[in-house]
C-alpha cells in the first residue's frame, strides 16, 4: 500500500485540476447537515451514478447521526451542564467521534472508487460543511497523444 | 561557490531570494507570516491564548460584566456569609458558591466560544456560485443592478428565502444571519451580545441560556439573603444600625435589585424563545407569527415544549467550523482580512493549485488592477502576516462606544438591490418590544452590499498596501508571460 501510495504521489504531479464540482446542501427538511443526492453533469463520463448516490447517502446517514437528538445526545448533554462542561476536555463528544468515522470513510472511498477514476472528494468539515467538493483531475502525461483526454489518476485521500 | 582559486578558501552562500514570496519586502524585514488560521480570519473578532479564545471586538462591556458579577458576589460572601452561615446555616454560603462558579462558567463558555461562525467560501465555491447565479439570472445588461440573490426552499412546508452574503460570498443556511459587529456569518444566529462580548449562536445559545438563568437565581439569591441579612440584624440591633454596617455595599444591593428585573426578565424571554424553538432574531422580525398569514408555523419546531427545550440544552453541540488553531496551508489561499468587508485572497500562494484556466483568469485580474489601483483608502488593510495582536482596548473607549449605539434595537431591513420577488420594505424602527432587555444589541442581519459597480467580473479584490502592489505588479507580469505562453 506504500509503494501504491508513493506511486500516486508522483502520479499526481502529472495530472492538472481540471475543475470543481460542489454538492450543495439539502435544507429540504431543516438546518440538519444533509446533501443534494442530485447527480451533477460534470461527473457524467467519470462515474456512475449508483456510486455517487450510495457515497452521498451514506455520508447523509453519518451526518444525521451525528446530529440525532434521543438518549444518548440527552445523557451526554445532561452530564456535561451537570459538570459545567468539564467534562469535555477529557471527553470527545459523539459529533466528533462520527466526524472521525466520515473522514475514515472519506478517505477509504477516495481510495478505492474516486481516485482511479480521477476524482477526490473534500471532507464537507474543511468547507464548512457549506458543499461536498470533488475535483476532477485530467492526466497532463497523456494529453499529447489525443484531444480526448482519458484522466486516469489523481492523489489519495489526506 | 568559490571566489577563485588564489582566494582564500571561504564559502559564500547567497540566498535566493525568493519570487514566490507574498511580497518582496517581506525576506528583508523577517514578518511574521500567518502560521495559525485565527491569525488570518477575516472576521473582526479578537482572539487569545493562541486561537483558543475567541470573541468580538469590544469587549468593554464584557469586563464590566465580569466586575459586577464578581464584585457583588465577593460583597456578599464577604459581609452576609459570615452571620448567615453563624446564624442560619453554613448551606448558604455553599449554594452560593456553586452558584457563583456556575455563574462564572457559563459566562466564561458563552464568551469565550466560537458561536457558530461559518468560513468563508473558497474562491473556487465562491466562483462557482457567481457562476450558476449568472446561468439562473441570464446576461447582466449594461447599467442595470443585478438581481437580489436569493435561493428559495422548502423547508417542511414552509417557504424559506435564502439569502446571499456579499461579504462571505455564501448562500446563508436557514436562520443563519451575518453580524454586522463581528462580520461574521453566524448559524442560527440569535443576537449580538456586549454584556457577554460574543454573538450568541448555535454552539452557544445554550451555554448563554444557562448563565442568565443561573445568574437570575445568582441575583435573587443574594438579595434575597442581604435582605434577611439586615432583618435579622435589625431584631437585635434596631433596624438603622443595622443598615449602618457596611453602607459600602448598597451600590450593589441597588444594582442588584435592577438587575434582578432584567435578568429575570430575559431569562424569561428565552426560556419561552427555547420552548417554541425560535431565535431573537425570527421573533423580533416576527417570521413565524400567524399574523403574517394563516398557513404561517415554525418549520423548526419539533412540536412539544420539552422537546424543544431538550433539543437546545441537551442536543449535540456541533464542532466549530473555522478550525482556528489549525496550521495554515502553504498551497490553500486565505482570506485575507479586510477593513471594509469585502474579501480578498492571497494572491501568490496558488499557482501550483491552480489549473490554467484559473490563472488565465488570475492573471488577467492582476493586471487590470495593476492598472487601475491607486492607493485608495489611507486607513491600513490587515494583511495575513499583520494580524493585530490581540490587545485590551481601554474600558473607557468601549463603553463609550457603546453609548454611541442605540440603545433600542434598530430592524435594519435587508438592502435589496433592484426589484424582486421580495418587496423591501421601508426600515422602521421597531417599538419597543415588551420583552426586550434594553442593553442588547440587536443588530439583525446588516449585509455589506458591494458598491453595484465593483460586481461585474470582479471578485477583483482592491489592494491598498504599497507592499503589495509590488507583488501585484510581479504577478500581472507573470500572468502576462502565461497569457502569451497559451
Amino acid at each position: 500500500m506504500a509503494t501504491e501510495f508513493h506511486n500516486l504521489q508522483e502520479l499526481r504531479h502529472s495530472a492538472s485540476l481540471a475543475t470543481k464540482v460542489f454538492i450543495q446542501r439539502d435544507y429540504s427538511e431543516g438546518t440538519i447537515c444533509k446533501f443534494q443526492t442530485k447527480f451533477p453533469s460534470e461527473l457524467d463520463s467519470r462515474i456512475e451514478r449508483t456510486l455517487f448516490e450510495d457515497t452521498v447517502k451514506t455520508l447523509n446517514t453519518f451526518y444525521a447521526e451525528a446530529e440525532k437528538i434521543g438518549g444518548q445526545s440527552y445523557l451526554e448533554g445532561c452530564l456535561a451542564c451537570a459538570t459545567a462542561y468539564i467534562i469535555f476536555l477529557c471527553m470527545e463528544t459523539r459529533y466528533e467521534k462520527v466526524l472521525k468515522k466520515i473522514s475514515k470513510y472519506i478517505q477509504e472511498q477516495n481510495e478505492k472508487i474516486y481516485a482511479p477514476r480521477g476524482l477526490l472528494i473534500t471532507d464537507p468539515i474543511e468547507r464548512g460543511m457549506r458543499v461536498i467538493e470533488i475535483s476532477i483531475f485530467e492526466d497532463r502525461g497523456s494529453s499529447g497523444s489525443s484531444s480526448s483526454s482519458s484522466s486516469t489518476s489523481s492523489s489519495s485521500g489526506r | 561557490m568559490h571566489l577563485g582559486v588564489g582566494a582564500p578558501m571561504r564559502e559564500c552562500t547567497y540566498s535566493e531570494i525568493s519570487t514566490r514570496s507574498s511580497s518582496p519586502m517581506e525576506t528583508p524585514h523577517k514578518k511574521r507570516v500567518p502560521t495559525r488560521k485565527w491569525q488570518a480570519f477575516p472576521g473582526r473578532n479578537k482572539f487569545y491564548c493562541n486561537g483558543r479564545i475567541m470573541m468580538a471586538r469590544q469587549t468593554g462591556v464584557f469586563y464590566l460584566t465580569l466586575v459586577l458579577i464578581v464584585v457583588t458576589s465577593g460583597l456578599f460572601f464577604a459581609f452576609d456569609c459570615p452571620f448567615l452561615a453563624s446564624n442560619l446555616t453554613p448551606a448558604i454560603p455553599i449554594i452560593g458558591g456553586v452558584l457563583f462558579f456556575f455563574v462564572m462558567g457559563m459566562l466564561l463558555r458563552a464568551s469565550f466560544s466560537d458561536p457558530g461562525v461559518l468560513p468563508r467560501a473558497t474562491p473556487d465555491e465562491a466562483a462557482d456560485l457567481e457562476r450558476q447565479i449568472d446561468a439562473d439570472n441570464g446576461p447582466i445588461s449594461g447599467g442595470y443592478r443585478p438581481p437580489p440573490r436569493t435561493k428559495e426552499v422548502v423547508i417542511n412546508g414552509q417557504t424559506v428565502k435564502l439569502k446571499y452574503c456579499f461579504t462571505c460570498k455564501i448562500f446563508r443556511p436557514p436562520r443563519a444571519s451575518h453580524c454586522s459587529l463581528c462580520d461574521n456569518c453566524v448559524e442560527r444566529f440569535d443576537h449580538h451580545c456586549p454584556w457577554v462580548g460574543n454573538c450568541v449562536g448555535k454552539r452557544n445559545y445554550r451555554f448563554f441560556y444557562l448563565f442568565i438563568l443561573s445568574l437570575s437565581f445568582l441575583t435573587i439569591f443574594i438579595f434575597a439573603f442581604v435582605i434577611t441579612h439586615v432583618i435579622l440584624r435589625s431584631h437585635r440591633t434596631g433596624f438603622l444600625s443595622a443598615l449602618k454596617d457596611s453602607p459600602a455595599r448598597y451600590p450593589f444591593v441597588v444594582v442588584c435589585f435592577f438587575s434582578v428585573w432584567s435578568i429575570v426578565g430575559l431569562s424569561g424571554f428565552h426560556t419561552y424563545l427555547i420552548s417554541s424553538n425560535q431565535t431573537t432574531n425570527e421573533d423580533i422580525k416576527g417570521t413565524w407569527s400567524t399574523k403574517r398569514g394563516k398557513d404561517n408555523y415554525n418549520p423548526y419546531s419539533y412540536g412539544s415544549i420539552f422537546t424543544n427545550c431538550c433539543a437546545a440544552l441537551c442536543g449535540p453541540i456541533p464542532p466549530s467550523l473555522i478550525d482556528r488553531r489549525g496550521f495554515i496551508q502553504p498551497d490553500t489561499p486565505q482570506p485575507l482580512p479586510h477593513a471594509n468587508g469585502s474579501t480578498v485572497y492571497g494572491s501568490t500562494q496558488t499557482q501550483s493549485h491552480m489549473c490554467d484556466q484559473d490563472q488565465c483568469i488570475q492573471s488577467t485580474k492582476f493586471v487590470l488592477q495593476a492598472a487601475a489601483t491607486p492607493l485608495l483608502h489611507s486607513e491600513p488593510v490587515m494583511m495575513g502576516g499583520d494580524a493585530p495582536l490581540p490587545g485590551r482596548t481601554s474600558f473607557a473607549g468601549h463603553c463609550a462606544s457603546l453609548a454611541t449605539s442605540h440603545p433600542t434595537p434598530h430592524l435594519h431591513q435587508q438592502p435589496v438591490l433592484g426589484g424582486g420577488p421580495g418587496q423591501p420594505r421601508p426600515p422602521t424602527p421597531a417599538p419597543p418590544h415588551p420583552h426586550q432587555h434594553p442593553h442588547h444589541h440587536l443588530r439583525s442581519p446588516e449585509e455589506v452590499p458591494s458598491p453595484p459597480g465593483m460586481l461585474p467580473y470582479s471578485q477583483a479584490p482592491q489592494l491598498y498596501d504599497p507592499a503589495s502592489l509590488d507583488s501585484l505588479h510581479e504577478d500581472s507580469v507573470r500572468g502576462l508571460v502565461k497569457l502569451s505562453s497559451v
